[in-house]
């Protein structure tokens, strides 16, 4: 029988002349296409440009007015007041559909969680009513509620309830079963052990119901208004849309849908793309 | 004295869809303070449905368990449960965050010194420079290290560690092994450990109970575990000893 022996090798003495490159600093210009919103901007700008080419190209403003065209129009009606409070009359409407929608949302899964038989229910009610397009009610909810917001805030709720309870549910059905048991190890229950463990523990999932939700809440409300317009005498952006195609105002039409995108993008760039970044990609539940 | 810990013939069923389980079988044991229990056995002889049991998570088909007198009944924290799970610290929080939620939740301790009792816990398992760290940052020893500052920072009754090495790399393993058990040398806290390797059995524990499969049945008691050692190669023979025994039916039945 032999020993092992141990066979010492200086690596770091005799290469200590040459230093081993361990990192390299990225150029400047691959930090900036490293940046998504870089990139995005790239595609956005991109987009007005073949806009801007085919528009001049085309040459008929009743059609399809130049990007340039659409852009000083906005200018137009964002400084003489009218789309900021086109805006802010749909914007209104939808808070209030959406804090109805996710308030209600919240209660049909809390019952959901708690017993078996509200499971059901609240399984049986998404199936049958989440394939249902919102808009699909508005003649009926005008039949209920009249002509105003009331209608609206009720095909609102349709659309921002389902989506958000379904994933909610599927969120805290998806929570781990350790975690669950963690929580009650600390003796929560009821309510806390919900907002102590549940809601966090499934934000990713209960972020994508409210995104899609969201979604769902705004062309939804930009549809309806269009159907029947304006009450009260003060529409929303779906009328400001609908009022410039009867005048014929085509660059104020593009105006009016650019301002529907561009508050979608905002939404979703802004405030739930920040949400994001201080909630699930900082805890690494979502890269 | 009572013991600390008292599980008396207990009998532990479980439903699966299509079938009742028979996890344990009129196992009875009892842990005294500052002992470090070990259920030892393959898998398949109930050692993680009873550390459950204990912990609150179900109730015994018959037979009593007691926890300094009473009857366990619910999980609480008077008996804090160590994870073989990663996932069992709380992704949203900061290790600090992490090690105090458990007091602050039971409201044992004003927000103040909840803080100053969780990080001098973080200091005892060497995690103060990831203080403020979220867990997925973390590699599976500290997250392990963790979950254990943040059960002792409640000074339990009794500490339940299922398994919570198992899922480590052999180097991370034994040097969790030897921070254990220094915590226990400084602190002398009671914990009922479970695992299915002898030698952790023989390294952690001072005493062993040994459980026979499906169902699960008490085999044999090892006491004065912590007599032996590994230099003289009285541990090495113990562990002989115990796999024989463990696995004496399965070379018979073959």
């Amino acid at each position: 029988m032999g020993e092992a022996r141990v066979l010492l090798r200086d690596a770091a003495a005799l290469d200590a002349t040459v230093p081993a490159e361990v990192e390299r600093k990225l150029t400047v210009l691959e930090l900036l296409w490293n940046d998504g919103f870089v990139r995005k901007t790239v595609i956005i700008i991109f987009l007005a440009a073949a806009w801007e080419i085919y528009g001049t190209f085309l040459d008929n403003p009743l059609l399809f007015p130049t990007f340039h065209d659409t852009i000083l129009t906005m200018f137009d009606k964002v400084r003489d007041g009218t789309i900021p409070l086109r805006a802010w009359a749909s914007l209104k409407v939808l808070f209030m559909g959406y804090a109805a929608g996710i308030a209600l949302a919240a209660i049909f899964t809390i019952l959901a969680i708690s017993t078996r038989i509200g499971t059901d229910f609240l399984e049986t009610v998404t199936a049958m009513f989440n394939p249902l397009p919102a808009i699909a009610l508005l003649p009926l909810a005008l039949i209920w509620f009249g002509l105003g917001n009331g209608s609206l805030v009720f095909v609102l709720i349709h659309s921002v309830l389902w989506p958000v309870a379904l994933n909610t549910h599927s969120g805290f059905k998806s929570v781990s079963n350790t975690l669950r048991m963690v929580g009650r190890n600390y003796g929560l229950r009821g309510l806390p052990y919900v907002a102590r463990i549940l809601i966090p523990a499934a934000f990713g999932s209960i972020l994508t119901g409210l995104k899609i939700g969201w979604a769902f809440a705004w062309r939804t409300l930009i549809a309806a208004e269009l159907v029947f317009g304006v009450s009260s005498g003060q529409g929303g952006l779906g009328w400001f849309i609908f009022e410039n195609r009867n005048l014929l105002d085509i660059p104020a039409v593009f105006a009016g849908l650019l301002t529907v995108i561009v508050i979608g993008l905002i939404v979703e760039n802004l405030i739930f793309r920040t949400i994001e970044r201080n909630t699930v990609q900082k805890w690494g539940t979502q890269s | 004295m009572a013991a600390l810990l008292d599980v008396s013939d207990v009998t532990l069923r479980y439903k699966t869809s299509s079938a009742v389980v028979t996890a344990t079988e009129r196992v009875s044991f009892s842990v005294d303070r500052s002992d470090r229990f070990v259920l030892l056995g393959p898998s398949g002889c109930g050692k993680s449905t009873l550390l459950k049991a204990v912990g609150g998570y179900m109730r015994p088909s018959e037979g009593k368990m007691r926890i300094n007198g009473r009857e366990i009944s619910e999980p609480g924290a008077d008996r804090m449960m160590i994870f073989q799970e990663f996932d069992q610290l709380l992704p949203w929080k900061t290790v600090l965050e992490n090690v105090m939620f458990p007091l602050l939740m039971t409201r044992r301790l004003p927000r103040k010194d909840a803080e100053a009792r969780a990080r001098s816990y973080i200091e005892k398992v060497s995690l103060t420079r990831v203080v403020d760290a979220y867990p997925h940052t973390l590699s599976g020893g500290m997250k392990q290290r963790v979950a254990i500052a943040r059960g002792m920072a409640m000074e339990p009754d009794i500490l339940l560690m299922d398994e919570p090495f198992a899922a480590l790399d052999a180097l991370t393993r034994r040097t969790c092994q030897d921070e254990l058990l220094q915590l226990w040398a400084e602190t002398k806290f009671t914990v009922l450990f479970v695992t299915h390797s002898i030698a952790e059995a023989i390294k952690i524990g001072n005493r062993i109970l040994l459980l026979s499969p499906h169902p699960g049945r008490v085999k044999a008691e090892v006491v004065d575990v912590d007599k032996v050692s590994a230099e003289d190669g009285s541990a090495a023979r113990l562990e002989k000893q115990i796999h024989d025994l463990l696995f004496a039916d399965a070379v018979t039945a073959h």
